[in-house]
């Protein structure tokens, strides 16, 4: 009898269930909702929420000027949140949820390469765009999806400027470059993986000596024996990658162990704040960012309209400067409703041709799309601590200061 | 190949290995002790061990962030001019920390570890993996998923034309957790409480019967895991990271730690810990960073084996 019971009220709720799903839909009335899953809590919770953050200003800034036009009528954004606890597999679930339960029909991407890999096959298997601006990993590129595009360069390019830097150096200083010598010490993930392979690429291009090869495990904060390594091998350029633990774990001991490396460069470190926490061993550090304040792009669309501006109404909004990951996000918002408006319409398939026609440029940079999702209008830049702030030192066309090379023993 | 010769034959690497790897060993040999010791007593195995670590060292982290700003702030005196010398604060952190932990690990004992004392190991498993799951989110919640650390502001000796460094900090953590461990040891070997942890450990049920408060004594012993796990955290705050997520690692490590050593035999806690942190950083420097950890792991599958050989060798014998 009572499993009766329960079997019946189960297959009620499903029921229910399927029901409730199926009324709400992705435009309702006046309102485009977007859907996101994004890490609110775990490992990822402060990236996060600044993916988050970057999400909520654009769609605030968009209604508060009134919404945007598709063919004559004017509409508002919305963004379904969902915490995807930092893990893959969750995110992957609640891409599903989005889009069977609660009928979303464009989606907003994770933070990480981890999180976004495992929920590019969802979206692509339900034709569903996704444009993300937190996941760097090559990999994403290679599996030839169709529905999923980037705002941001791939991680292999994060530091093969701090190569192609090194090679400028010992030319101006007449050094044979096959004299140079890298150390790479990267965290074993797939971002990290990617910044490596980059680096190295370049490093056998230029013929350089690649005399350390580390990976690190992810559980470990030591990396005592690599400094002692690169003591002993001094080359010329130390390249480190592994998020913001990595950073801060390279910023501290280079410092204590006292560690001499002309040119050194990683990637988060303002997201570890090492200029701030680890001062003296963060001086001179090179490290890559996606975007910068001081660069001088500016909204097609007056959203918000240059790098500083974006600053300020951050920071006034969320009362702290926001790092790249948060204008990457917002960019993302931008995107889509370019998208929109070109389209002319809301069906996924149109809006997702419209897309990777996307020609535009915000505050964070220059959007184009080539044939695999990749932004290939925008490049890296490298910023160099000085007097504990970063300034631009590379690419040379946008640097602000120059580069101070070979770092002060 | 080439590594391996380089690294017996460079004596600054063979140095700079033995030296990080006893104090990785000696930070790992406290968080294992208060492993052993409630492994032991309450047949508990304490999955949350690693996430105690972390609060300890976040608590340290705070009472800092608290206490110099403070003391900076007041008109300089002769004890704040004390304090405010370098290394000083931090090493008061850590008794701070060890005594919140004691005080954190006593209530926990109260609302849910005497709940699972007398359970089986499976209960007892999910329990503290419970807790550890909770802790960590909580310590996101509160201290956010940003990674710290705590400044000493100590400097680095140099050896050997300056090729092997030696931060202070690290000196510390070898030195403090070498007179932890002699504590404890005399604890609980001279006072009264030790003495009832050690009867209860041997049979609980006889020492009740004696007249022991077995339930008091859990609580302490509990209590006094935290408490080791709180200095601890301390050290691993001054000398790593801090991240509410990085307490795994010291759980695995100090689980090994205690398999190869075996329950209720400190001197060979702390040995098979210097031994294994010092192997661990050598294969570092051999093998690479990335091989590092499963050169420890087979290393654990080869000691299990070979205690099970020389376990059935036994059995022979008793046939």
């Amino acid at each position: 009898m009572n499993k009766k019971i329960s079997k019946l009220i189960l297959g009620f709720s499903a029921l229910t269930l399927l029901l409730v799903g199926s009324a709400t839909a992705k435009v309702d009335g006046d309102i485009v909702t977007l859907g996101a899953a994004v890490s609110l809590t775990g490992k990822y919770s402060t990236n996060g929420k600044h993916t988050k953050n970057g999400y909520d200003l654009a769609v605030k800034r968009i209604n508060e000027n009134g919404g945007f036009k598709v063919k004559g009528k004017t509409y508002k954004i919305a963004v379904k949140y969902y915490d995807d606890e930092s893990t893959p597999a969750r995110a992957a679930q609640l891409a599903e949820r989005l889009i069977k339960q609660d009928g979303i029909q464009f989606m907003l991407g994770p933070y990480s390469s981890g999180l976004t890999k495992a929920m590019a096959p969802v979206t692509e298997n339900y034709k569903i765009p996704m444009i993300e601006a937190n996941g760097a990993s090559r990999s994403l590129f290679t599996k030839g999806y169709k529905y999923l595009f980037a705002i941001l360069t791939s991680a292999d390019q994060y530091l093969a400027g701090a190569v192609d830097l090194l090679a400028e150096k010992a030319k101006e200083e007449g050094r044979s470059l096959k004299t140079l010598k890298v150390a790479v010490a990267v965290e074993n993930d797939p971002f990290s993986l990617d910044v490596r392979l980059g680096a190295v690429e370049k490093v056998n291009k230029y013929k350089m000596k690649l005399v350390l090869d580390e990976k690190l495990p992810k559980s470990l904060d030591d990396m005592a024996a690599i400094l002692t390594k690169v003591r002993a091998l001094k080359p010329d350029l130390l390249i480190v990658s592994g998020h913001a633990k990595g950073a801060a774990t390279a910023a501290r001991q280079i410092d204590q162990f006292r560690v001499y490396v002309p040119m050194v460069a990683m990637t988060h470190c303002d997201s570890a704040q090492i200029e701030q926490k680890y001062p003296v061993g963060a001086e001179n550090i090179l490290c890559a960012a996606q975007w910068h304040k001081k660069l001088t792009y500016s909204d097609d669309d007056n959203l918000f309209g240059d790098g500083n501006d974006y600053v300020d109404i951050f920071t006034r909004e969320y009362g702290y400067s926001p790092p790249y990951q948060s204008a990457e996000s917002s960019t993302a918002i931008q995107v889509y409703v370019d998208a929109f408006k070109r389209a002319g319409s809301f069906n996924p398939q149109k809006v997702r041709n419209a897309i990777a026609k996307t020609k535009l440029q915000s505050f964070y940079g220059n959007v184009k799309f080539n044939q695999y999702g990749q932004n290939i209008a925008k490049p890296m830049v490298l910023l160099q601590v000085i007097n504990s702030e970063y300034n631009v030192v590379a690419p040379t066309k946008w640097a602000s200061t120059p580069l101070i090379y070979p770092r002060p023993k | 190949m080439d590594s391996i010769i380089q690294f017996f034959t460079t004596p600054s690497f063979l140095m700079q290995a033995l030296i990080n790897g006893m104090v990785i060993g000696a930070l790992f040999s406290l968080a294992a002790y208060g492993l052993a010791l409630v492994w032991g007593v309450m047949n508990i195995i304490n999955v949350a061990q690693g996430d105690f670590v972390i609060l300890g060292g976040y608590v340290a982290f705070y009472a800092l962030g608290i206490s110099t700003p403070f003391l900076e702030a007041l008109q300089p005196n002769f004890f704040s001019r004390i304090l405010l010398t370098p290394g000083i604060l931090p090493l008061l952190s850590i008794p701070i920390a060890s005594s919140i932990l004691f005080v954190f690990g006593y209530l926990l004992y109260k609302v849910i570890i005497y709940r699972i004392v007398s359970r089986d190991l499976f209960t007892s498993l999910l329990a503290t993996f419970g807790i550890s799951l909770a802790l960590q989110q909580l310590m996101n919640l509160s201290f956010g998923a940003d990674v710290q650390f705590i400044n000493t502001g100590l400097p680095t000796l140099f050896f050997m034309d300056d090729l092997v460094a030696l931060p202070v900090v690290r000196l510390f953590s070898l030195i403090l957790a070498s007179i932890l461990s002699v504590f404890i040891v005399i604890f609980l070997k001279k006072s009264k409480m030790g003495l009832a942890i050690r009867a209860v450990s041997q049979n609980a049920r006889a020492a009740a019967l004696i007249g022991v408060n077995t339930d008091r004594v859990y609580a302490f012993t509990f209590a006094l895991n935290t408490a080791i796990c709180g200095a601890c955290g301390a050290l691993v705050g001054m000398i790593f990271n801090l991240h509410p997520y990085i307490g795994t690692p010291y759980t695995v490590r100090s689980f090994m730690i205690v398999i190869f050593a075996g329950l209720g035999n400190l001197p060979a806690v702390i040995l098979s810990a210097l031994g294994l942190g010092v192997f661990e950083e050598s294969a570092d420097f051999m093998f690479g960073a990335e091989l590092r950890l499963a050169f420890v792991f087979s290393l654990l599958v080869f000691v299990l084996v070979f205690r099970n050989w020389r376990l059935s060798k036994k059995r022979e014998y008793l046939k």
